[in-house]
């Protein structure tokens, strides 16, 4: 079976000269959900990016047997969705429901289907219906990374991709968002710190550091090796 | 903050919040050209239509003390130059321009205490104002209140520091303080609109920021553009007449 | 203007430039002005959007938003004086004038119709003096001088400028629609409009050098424009003709008579002559009977000076091919 994500030998390089991935070589499957851990600046995020373009370094990466390139990347965009740390960043429009339609409307829906559909989308995230003439500025962080993730769910991508997730979530909300995820059908790409948030969805986990993975194996074994845990000792 | 009290206010739910922003968009520049434009018995003129508002205002079931209290933030400025006048020796003219000020604010608040602010773009849009100024509009709002509360913050912080300088070389300090607050704000605005411009790419943007439709324009729109820009005509002609 | 200068901690506009609301300007002026500045902002919004693209949108919303949000810092001014930023100056350094000029647009829309800070017909008098005649006067001396040795002063005239002007156009438009001023407190706003161009250069000033230490490359001046003789050279003319045009309302506030026939000639209701006259921009209404006329006539001069200007820097901005 052809993996979803396909990654070879991933090198990135900041404008400034700095290394920022030296060799990344990555597989993921169809359904799967790995979560992505490792020390905040070991090239997890700007991994993630180069999963829809948004960088593009040098080496393989093929998404769904499509090669990351400029000509590919509507199709590839519409594969991958994308969540970001920041809720704020990523709800841009004035209101919920053109949010949520938005990635809809860039594709070519009418108006009027793409309202229907983002209202099945916001429905689907546990949303109310009246959410949908709301300013974003106004929802709460658990209701804005709700939103944000419909926005993205709406599209139908096969895979899904949440940059820290849990971040300005409190524990409740992190709970439900966890039950939420852990049921969605699509392959999902977790970058996190939380190692219970990263155990409740994902069986895999791979490790970053320097740019480079260094571990790939089950969320408890990997938690366990590096200390990423608050339980554990942490080891060398 | 005060902008959010307008923002609660439109978005109630009666039948003037419900009522197409390209009705109320044009009922409001008739009303305010007919002001504008009035030569005799402004002043009467002048509080017929605040009474009209008032009126609208109920029908909206919008806080009438609250509204006519926010259209005063005119005052200081108007009351000024009404002051002047009056001191150089044409009082009438004064008032004439105090009551003109305070009523021609007080109709655009009914408007926009009446109607989202993001509609309300999006009804100047469908009459052919700029769109790229419009969205540019859009955005502005969207991300004013954040990155307001983002500079208080910057503001309780650089306060929370100065405590101990001395009274004039703390303002020097201080002057520089701000200018560096302040550019790490610019800069920080810098890096939101690059990750904002990444999340757009993200969900497919082609260069075309879209939009859902608006509303169609009903009969009872009509009704409603008809009367609203008759009554205030009507009442000014006749004002004058008498 | 003379009204008191109080800071209220949770407005988020100070009213520290003038906005004119409705009501204050005669028709003629108000109806002239929204005319001209239809097309003078259509322009500049065509201008910033570079082809229909609308990728720039979100990078001038957030800045527009940040310029509001700049107007809560406080910057000392002397004993128990504050004041705060404007900022087109700012905004044009660092987007080039058309994106200025359209941020500065929309911050006027949103500052009209959310926080009542000038009115909705007068908007077209406020866009004109703040979003294209305060831009490009700003952004003038950047563009020529920005680039040398003197580039510090380049920005604190510019900023400084763009304040004034866009002061003295409001004021300007005030005396023609026959609001009275009598000498002293023509005076006394002039003395403000004064101070508040130059703190205005001072914290744009401020701003400036602490970027060029956080992320240098944020405002670097066109270095095309810098050489292209004939740009140099309208661009020079054009900033003269802004210098020059305030001088002119300045010395024309400061003379005594020239001010009583303002005072009594200007009024709405009167059938009086109009004469004001600025050296280079020939406001010269005078001779006509009938007030309206004139009236129509000092506006129709307004909206050509207006075109120039856009013209000018529709030349400029043509060449400007920075961010």
């Amino acid at each position: 079976m052809t993996p979803l994500i396909e990654v070879r030998g991933l090198h990135y390089r900041y404008d400034d000269g700095t290394t920022a991935l030296a060799g990344v070589d990555f597989q993921l499957e169809s359904g799967e959900s790995v979560a992505l851990m490792g020390p905040n600046g070991s090239g997890k995020t700007t991994f993630v990016l180069h999963l829809n373009g948004l960088l593009m370094g040098e080496g393989k990466v093929v998404i769904c047997g499509l090669q990351v390139q400029k000509k590919h990347l509507g199709m590839i965009r519409r594969k991958v969705g994308m969540v970001f740390q920041n809720s704020d960043d990523q709800l841009f429009m004035p209101t919920v429901l053109e949010d949520v339609a938005f990635g809809l409307r860039n594709i070519g829906m009418e108006p009027e289907a793409a309202a229907a559909r983002a209202l099945v989308a916001l429905e689907a995230a546990g949303m109310p219906p009246a959410a949908a003439g709301r300013a974003p500025y106004h929802l709460s962080a658990g209701e804005k990374k709700r939103v944000a993730i419909a926005g993205v769910l709406a599209m139908d991508p096969e895979i899904l991709v949440l940059d820290e997730p849990t971040t300005f979530l409190d524990p409740p909300a992190q709970r439900s968002l966890a039950g939420w995820l852990s049921q969605l059908p699509q392959a999902k790409l977790i970058v996190t710190h939380n190692i219970w948030f990263a155990a409740a969805i994902c069986k895999r986990a791979v490790f970053f550091r320097e740019g480079r993975i260094v571990a790939d194996g089950p969320v408890p074994e990997i938690a366990d090796r590096f200390g990423w845990d608050f339980a554990a000792q942490p080891a060398n | 903050m005060h902008h959010v009290v307008l923002d609660r206010w439109s978005r109630g739910s009666t039948a003037v919040h419900r009522l197409d922003p390209r009705a109320k968009i044009v009922s409001l520049l008739l009303l305010l050209i007919a002001l504008a434009t009035a030569k005799h018995s402004v002043p009467l003129l002048a509080f017929e239509l605040a009474l009209l508002l008032a009126a609208g205002f109920c029908w909206a079931r919008v806080p009438v003390v609250g509204a006519l209290a926010r259209a005063a933030l005119v005052l200081p400025f108007a009351a000024t130059f009404a002051g002047i006048a009056w001191l150089a020796g044409d009082p009438a003219r004064g008032l004439s321009l105090a009551v003109k000020s305070y009523v021609s604010a007080l109709a655009v608040l009914f408007v926009v205490s009446t109607t989202p602010l993001p509609t309300l773009l999006r009804g100047l849009e469908a009459m052919g104002a700029p769109r790229f100024l419009l969205e540019v509009a859009q955005f502005l709002y969207r991300y004013l209140f954040l990155i307001s509360e983002e500079a208080q913050l910057m503001r309780a912080a650089a306060a929370a520091r100065n405590a101990s300088l001395e009274a004039w070389r703390g303002n020097r300090e201080r002057f520089r303080a701000a200018g560096g607050a302040l550019a790490v704000l610019f800069v920080r605005s810098y890096e939101r609109a690059a990750m904002i411009h990444r999340a757009m790419l993200a969900r497919s943007f082609e260069g075309r920021i879209p939009t859902l439709s608006i509303n169609r324009f009903t009969t009872r729109d009509i009704v409603f553009v008809v009367l609203s820009s008759a009554i205030p005509w009507a009442l000014r002609f006749v004002t004058a007449a008498s | 203007m003379p009204s008191p200068w109080h800071e209220f901690c949770d407005r988020a506009t100070v009213k520290d430039n003038v906005h004119i609301p409705d009501g204050f300007l005669a028709t003629p002026v108000w109806a002239a002005l929204d005319l001209a500045a239809a097309p003078s902002v259509a322009y500049m919004a065509r201008r910033a959007q570079r082809e229909f693209d609308e990728s720039r949108v979100p990078l001038l919303g957030v800045l527009g938003a940040f310029v509001f949000a700049a107007q809560m810092i406080n910057f000392p001014v002397g004993p128990g004086t504050t004041g705060h930023l404007v900022g087109g100056a700012l905004l044009s350094f660092t987007l080039g004038p058309a994106a200025a000029a359209a941020v500065m647009t929309a911050i006027l829309a949103i500052q009209a119709l959310v926080f009542q800070d000038g009115g909705i017909l007068a908007l077209g008098a406020n866009a004109v003096n703040m979003a294209v005649l305060g831009v490009l006067a700003g952004y003038l001396p950047f563009a020529l001088w920005g680039g040398g040795r003197f580039r510090k002063l380049a920005i604190f005239g510019g900023a400084a400028l763009s304040v004034l002007v866009s002061a003295l156009a409001a004021l300007s438009e005030l005396l023609v629609s026959g609001v009275k001023m009598p000498f002293p407190v023509l005076g006394l706003s002039v003395a403000l409009f004064l101070i508040s161009a130059a703190l205005e250069g001072a914290i744009t000033l401020a701003i400036m050098q602490a970027l060029a230490r956080i992320q240098p490359g944020t405002a670097r001046v066109d270095h095309k424009l810098a050489r292209s003789g004939w740009s140099r050279m309208l661009a020079t003319v054009s900033l003269a003709t802004l210098v020059l045009a305030s001088v002119g309302v300045l010395l024309a506030s400061a003379a005594p008579d020239g001010l009583e026939r303002l005072g009594e000639q200007t009024g709405i209701t009167s059938r009086m002559r109009t004469l004001i006259h600025t050296p280079l921009t020939n406001y010269r209404a005078a001779f006509l009977h009938s007030d309206n006329l004139s009236k129509a006539a000092a506006g129709l001069a307004g909206v050509a000076l207006v075109y120039c200007a856009c013209l000018a820097l529709g030349r400029i901005a043509a060449r400007n091919r920075s961010l």
